[in-house]
């Protein structure tokens, strides 16, 4: 669809950024240790860390990511909020306040405070740089793709300007100005969300649902008079019968009308023919968006439920629920049907043609878990989906406390217990953001605002249809969204390079001002490396890539954190071999996965070594053995030493 | 340079150890519950449909893994601080 800029996301957007370069400025003069750039000073309030601790998670991913795939898949998308939250109890009662004891800068330091190996210190340094890349791609993609719709300029105008102002937010004043900026946009991403779901239940359900930025296209329904095989007969005479496609699994009819052509489904049981989007891909490259070209804006939002308690629309009056509470919209959602869309391909002479097609699904299926993830064997699923499946919730569950940009928060408080407190505000915060993403995203799927061309703006476009002050403002904070987590990720990816690489493993000796110097170069090398790698990776999954870093850190950074913590025998090599083996394995598989054969490198009937394409279950695993095994190898006991020398 | 904390605090290892067992004690808690969920989904996906008043089980056991994660966390927090309180008094003594 076509996207039409609002003057006031841009103004709202332009403040947000000025008062963000503000506070980067305002903080730099203050920043002269290498204590206040990389971990401000370790001077940060709880209760602001706490709050920036959510403006630093509540990515992209979170925000636009979720409430899209609840609007497309119902429940099955919210079991990411559940995982993404489980995943700070861990961070909470095992994480935190060790890791403020332990380290100083970064989370290498943690693992290292033991040892003082130098192995631990470049193992350490590559995961946090690995991990780093892999979710600043996303952010930069995401970035990329917000800014079209949202200020309408191209994808490389969006990665180049978050580049900008995220390399100017972290090379002015590095965790100081980083953490104001995520406190600022993780308060006012929950109070927006806040409102808008307020505003979504006092709306409630229709059948045609009110919008002010557009009416809702109500859909076709053509009578069928007669049906065989090959031709169909229509009552409406607008409409001209072209021919009959068939698919594997439907049967399709082309229509005609005012010399513009349509794809219908054929409904036999009810003898009636539905309506579908189309996206032609023409043999001389340009597309039609339902028959017409993307200007027209034929191309229409949609997403609603058909029937509310078994009520059927009657002719031009539309069902509704009227205002609903947090309970009552999940009990009519039940009692609903909701037309979802499924797609396909198919071939028409020379044109490729996308064909959307309505899916109704009953609205007890859309609140049970099924429609994404196929776990249940009577429904066709094999147990490399269920492995898959668990897979990917135990990466969540302890990828968290393992993400290198989420770790360095907590040098930024105080104390042990400041650190702690932290925590439970961001669990606080967070509660409350994941439990709106159900409603904003069940608003969605219901709103007649979803764009079938791109998920991700479920979020942005349901603002827009309750009004334009609102998704200015949810814009606005869907941008800055990006830069909040960008600068994190760019801090942690500069504190690697130049303290744990730079000053600890190559021992440069760097005096207090050159490693802020350093970290601060480090922050626009790395930040222009992910300008470059976010325009590089323009087509890429985003989200793919952001389970990838989950994977990748609970495999390669949680079981030496955790056995540092809790087992006394755990030696520098077994913590270097249980980082080298998550790493490997994890990246391995990710590498090599049905998964990303066919949707990344798009090889096309290649079967891949790994059939699943989730790692944890297996790096988690493998990572803790090798870290047992090298440990009771190398483990001296000095103990038994003394005891040994005292009977000899 | 030095390796020390960037901020100085008082320690306290007994204190330091009882924390990091109830951390672990309600860590093992919910990730029973966030197992049992999971469990539930993979093995008895029927389960969850199950109708509880409005509701079905996935909406209600989403929701209490949710506010579960929020009640521990609190609770933990109220007897670490409680805690570090206590030991702050004896040690003025």
């Amino acid at each position: 669809m076509n996207y039409s800029v609002s003057p006031g996301a841009v103004a709202i957007f332009i403040c947000f950024v000025i008062s963000v370069l503000f506070i980067s400025f305002y903080f730099a003069r203050k920043t002269k240790s290498a204590t206040d750039y990389y971990a401000a000073g370790g001077s940060i309030h709880w209760s602001v860390n706490g709050i920036a601790f959510a403006g630093d998670y509540l990515s992209a991913a979170s925000f636009l990511g979720i409430c899209g795939m609840i609007a497309t898949y119902g429940f099955d998308g919210f079991l990411y909020a559940i995982g993404y939250l489980a995943g700070w109890i861990v961070a909470l009662f095992v994480v935190a306040e060790p890791m403020k004891r332990l380290g100083k800068y970064t989370f290498t330091d943690a693992l290292d405070s033991k040892f003082n190996s130098k192995g631990i210190k470049l193992l350490g340094a590559v995961s946090t740089l690995l991990v780093s890349m892999f979710y600043l791609i996303p952010q930069m993609v995401g970035a990329g793709s917000l800014v079209t719709p949202l200020l309408g300029l191209p994808f490389e105008a969006g990665v180049v300007m978050v580049g900008v102002i995220v390399i100017a937010i972290v090379a002015t004043a590095g965790m100081a100005s980083t953490t104001y900026v995520q406190f600022f946009k993780g308060a006012l991403l929950i109070t927006f969300s806040l409102i808008l779901t307020f505003l979504v239940l006092s709306r409630g359900l229709s059948t045609s649902p009110d919008k002010v930025d557009a009416p809702y296209h109500n859909l076709i329904v053509l009578k069928v008079s007669s049906i065989s095989d090959t031709s169909v007969k229509l009552e409406d005479s607008s409409y001209q019968v072209i021919k009959v496609i068939k698919s594997k699994t439907k049967s399709y009819v082309k229509l005609s009308k005012d010399n513009v052509e349509s794809i219908w489904t054929i409904n036999a049981p009810k003898n009636i023919l539905e309506e579908t989007e189309t996206i032609t891909a023409l043999p001389n490259g340009s597309k039609l968006y339902n028959g017409e070209p993307k200007e027209n804006n034929k191309f229409f939002q949609v997403g609603t439920v058909s029937q509310i308690d078994g009520q059927i629309p009657t002719g031009a009056t539309a069902v509704t629920s009227g205002s609903l509470n947090p309970f009552s919209l999940i009990a009519k959602i039940s009692n609903s049907t909701v037309t979802r869309w499924g797609h396909e391909d198919i071939k028409d002479g020379d044109n490729h043609i996308t064909v959307y097609y309505q899916n109704p699904t009953s609205g007890k299926d859309i609140l049970s878990p099924g429609l994404k993830y196929k776990v249940d064997p009577a429904k066709g699923a094999t147990s490399t989906n269920r492995f898959d499946f668990v897979s990917l919730m135990l990466a969540l569950f302890l990828g968290t406390a393992s993400l290198p940009h989420v770790l360095i928060r907590y040098y930024t408080v105080p104390s042990p217990s400041a650190a702690r407190k932290s925590t439970l505000v961001a669990i606080t915060a967070m509660a409350v953001f994941y439990i709106l993403t159900l409603y904003m995203g069940l608003g969605a799927m219901t709103g007649g605002v979803l764009d079938l061309t791109n998920d991700n703006m479920a979020a942005p476009l349901l603002a827009k249809s309750i009004g334009i002050a609102i998704f200015a403002m949810i814009s606005a904070i869907a941008f800055s969204t990006v830069l909040g987590t960008v600068s994190g990720l760019i801090v942690a990816a500069s504190g690697a390079i130049a303290h744990d690489l730079m000053d600890r493993f190559f021992n440069l000796k760097l005096t207090d001002k050159k490693k802020v110097y350093a970290g601060k170069v480090t922050a626009v090398v790395v930040g222009c490396i992910a300008m470059a790698l976010g325009i590089l990776f323009k087509t890429m999954n985003v989200t793919v890539l952001v389970g990838w870093a989950f994977a990748i850190a609970a495999a390669a950074n949680f079981p030496s954190i955790i056995m540092i913590l809790f087992w006394k025998k755990t030696t520098a090599a077994g913590v270097i071999g249980s980082i080298l083996v998550g790493l490997i394995a994890s990246l391995g598989i990710v590498l090599f996965s049905q998964d990303t054969y066919s949707n990344v490198y798009r090889l096309v009937g290649v079967t891949a070594p790994f059939a699943f394409s989730n790692p944890a279950l297996v790096g988690v695993p493998l990572s803790f053995i090798t870290l047992i095994v090298i440990s009771l190898f190398t483990y001296k006991d000095s103990n038994i030493k003394a005891v040994s020398g005292v009977v000899s | 340079m030095s390796h020390g904390p960037a901020t100085q605090w008082k320690e306290n290892k007994t204190l330091e150890k009882k924390k990091a067992r109830l951390g672990v004690v309600m860590f093992i808690i919910y990730t029973i519950v966030y197992a049992g969920f999971i469990y539930i989904n993979v093995w008895d996906s029927q389960l969850m449909r199950v109708a509880v008043g409005d509701l079905n089980v996935a909406i209600v056991y989403g929701f209490a893994l949710i506010v579960l994660a929020l009640i521990l966390a609190i609770i933990y927090n109220h007897i670490c601080t409680k805690a570090e309180k206590l030991t702050e008094v004896s040690g003025k003594r």
